[in-house]
This record gives C-alpha cells, structure tokens and sequence, in this order.
C-alpha cells in the first residue's frame, strides 16, 4: 500500500502521509491551521477548537488535529465562515476567565493572544464572567494562575506522556473544569512533579510560569519540548 | 465631511490610567493637522462642563466602573455619531476588572477602613458609587471602534480618525495587539 495519499486543501492538490491528520497534512504542505493545543509530538485532543475545517461531504465542522486525512477528501481550512467560528471561539476563551493582559507574565509572548490579534479579534463581543479563580504558588519554581488558563491540556499530555509523571488533570465538568495536580494537591505538595519545567513551556498562556518573571518577561520555549519528543520518538 | 465646518470631536476618561489620552498625545504632528480640521469639544484636555450636542466622534478611555461612568457614557452615546472604545481598559475592562471577584462593599471596607490610618470612613460625599463589575464600554452602550492596546500605538489612533476625517472606514489589521 502506498505510503503517502493525496487530498484537496482549499482546493489544491497535495500529498500526505497515511495516517497523518488534516492539521499534519496541511503543515507539511506549507498550510497554516490556526490552533491553540495541538503540539507537535503530544496526542492531539480537539480540546480548543480553534483548527476546526470544513470537509466536503460532512455537515459539520470538524477539529483538523483529531481528524484523519482520507485519500480523496477534500477539506477548506480558509473561509469567511471558519474565520468567523474561530473568532467566535476565541473570544469564548477570552471571556471564560480573567485574561488581564497588561498584567500578566506572557503579555507579548502570548499564544492566546497572537491569535487574537491574528484573527482580527478588536473585542470580544460576549459577556465576561470574571470568575473567582486561584493562584498556586506553593511550587518552590513554578506558578499556576488560573486566571490564565485555557483548558487546551497541553500541560497534561507532557507531563503524561512525555515526562512520565501525570501530575495534572482536569477535574469538573463544562464551565466548572479546572486544571488539577494530582487528586487536588496543592503543585507544592505533589508527590509526583519532578519539577521538569516542560508544562511551564509548552503552556500557551501565562497559566503555567516561572517564579521571578514579571508582566511581559515569561517567554516559553516550546520548540525546546517538541524536539525532545522527536529524539524520544513519543507522540506522533 | 466639509472643510468648511470643524469636525466635532470629545474625548472622555472613564476607570482608566489616562495613558490612552497620553497615547493620544503621542500621534505627534498629526496633532498639527488634527487641529485644522477638528475642534475638541469635550474632555480632559479641554475645560467643558457639560458634554455638547451633536458630537461628531468620540474617544472613550477605561472600563466604566461606577454609577458616574455608566451616565455619562449613556450621555455620550445619545449625543455622538461614532463612539470608540479607546484601549484595553474600555475594550475589555483590563485592570480595572481586578477588582471583579470582591464584592464591593468588602472592597471599600478593606481599602477605607481596614487600610486607613486616620478617620476609617467609605467615602461617599461626591463620589459616585461603584458598580457591581467594572466592565467594557461596549456591555454598556453600543460601540461602533473598537482600538484595543495597553495603551494603544499612537499609530493605530492616528489611523482611525485621519481614516474617520476622510470618510473612510479604519481597518486596523496590524496595527493593534489584542490585549
């Protein structure tokens, strides 16, 4: 069986690996998906639905991280209508918790952020809910604010899959959910935590950050993680 | 818009620090051709009372956090043409919003009469009272710009009223960062 499969991406023509997901097969042609969980070398989990597709034939749209590329398919991941749901669906993100940029460690260096701005988002257009949310600072190193978080498990997947360690989880449910460290300790009081760093980098906001960091300093090194996990061979 | 008449603009500072207006003050020389073809009406660069009528543009600074701020961005709406919201405090109330998550009254006790070192009193002689939330302009009254930054580049302001003057709709795509 041949080894690559070709599929249409708005429109043209490209080849991919079997096996690879839209989100895959559209980098590796030079295409760009919008996205703010999926990383290179972690299972991807749909969780923020921001590189949500169009695919022919299918009447709803689907998360391109999660979903296989399909010879034959043919998928639109620029349009007006996936421009506006993406919007849509950062502004929820920015609405959800406390996002106050002008004070926060990652102002700048910000994922959620310069998508943000990528996607032309001047306001958000949602109520904000201001939620009571925490800050753990009891890690010697590390920080989590709560405030900041997204829910895109990025955090979760390294630390499980990479590190070894599963620390953290997501506890509650739909609005409720919340980042956890193991069945509710305090970061401090982890038994587990080997102090890595790696869900401080791979984290997309300024949730998870270095202590001694002020507003604008904690810039991650993702790209340091995504190659550990290619010498590992971990992921996909 | 005619070069005959001025173009009729207010300013206004709600719950904010006042660097939007400072970033206003940084578009430069604008400033020059601003002032050929824009009278300021209102606002804390000018000594105006009451905010005039039939109101061509305004540039409205911070989140609206008390009952002061909420009337007088009512009395700004009904009186103005093109309402902007003027930097992150007025975008998406920001800093101001901090204080969201503590109910007024413990935040007033804590502030005037926990912190104080003499006469631990709230203050409510001409002052107005706070709103539950300090929240963006636009949960209050309708917006029609939006020029978001902490403060905002002095270019992306000087691009929405020389955009606005000559009849044109501002496109701010790269010129603004969200938050």
């Amino acid at each position: 069986m041949d080894s690559k499969i070709t599929i249409r991406i708005d429109g043209e023509l490209v080849k991919t690996d079997r096996g690879a997901s839209i989100f895959e097969a559209a980098k590796a042609n030079g295409k760009h998906i919008p996205g703010l969980c999926n990383m290179k070398g972690l299972k991807p989990v749909g969780a923020c639905r921001l590189c949500m597709v169009e695919v022919a034939g299918v009447n709803r749209l689907l998360p391109s991280c999660t979903t296989p590329a399909q010879e034959g398919m043919s998928v639109t991941i620029r349009s007006a209508r996936l421009d506006a749901y993406r919007k849509q669906a950062l502004e929820l993100l920015l609405s959800e918790r406390n996002h106050v940029c002008a004070v926060c460690v990652s102002n700048g260096h910000c994922e959620l952020q310069s998508l943000a701005t990528a996607l032309g988002v001047t306001n958000v257009r949602y109520g904000y809910r201001y939620p009571k949310l925490g800050v753990d600072l009891s890690h010697p190193r590390y920080v989590l604010d709560h405030n900041r978080c997204i829910l895109c498990t990025r955090c979760v997947r390294v630390c499980a899959e990479v590190e070894g360690a599963h620390v953290w989880d997501i506890a509650g449910r739909g609005i409720h959910s919340m980042l956890t460290c193991e069945m509710n300790r305090t970061w401090g009081a982890s038994r587990n935590c080997t102090s890595c760093g790696k869900c401080v980098q791979v984290c997309p906001t300024g949730a998870l950050a270095e202590k001694g960091f002020a507003v604008e300093e904690m810039i991650k090194r993702t790209a340091s993680v995504e190659r550990l996990t290619a010498v590992r061979g971990g992921g996909r | 818009m005619s070069g005959q008449t001025k173009v009729k603009l207010a300013t206004a500072w709600l719950d904010g620090c006042s660097g939007c207006h400072m970033s206003l003050l940084d578009v430069d020389e604008l400033l020059v051709a601003l002032v050929e073809r824009v009278e300021l009406v209102y606002g804390p660069l000018v000594d105006t009372p009451e905010y005039p009528e039939a109101v061509d543009v305004a540039l409205v600074e911070g989140a609206v956090s008390s009952i002061g701020d909420q009337k007088l961005a009512q009395t700004i709406r009904s009186k103005t043409r093109i309402l902007i919201s003027l930097g992150d405090c007025a975008v998406t109330s920001n800093v101001p919003s901090m204080r969201n998550t503590i109910p007024v009254k413990k935040l007033l006790e804590r502030l005037y009469i926990e912190g104080a070192d003499a006469a631990p009193a709230i203050p409510t002689d001409g002052v107005p009272a706070l709103l539950r939330h300090a929240v963006p302009l636009a949960e209050v009254v309708k917006v029609d710009i939006h020029i978001p930054g902490c403060p905002p580049a002095p270019g992306a302001i000087a691009h929405v009223l020389t955009s606005l003057l000559d009849g044109k709709k501002p496109e701010l795509a790269g010129l603004v960062k969200f938050g």
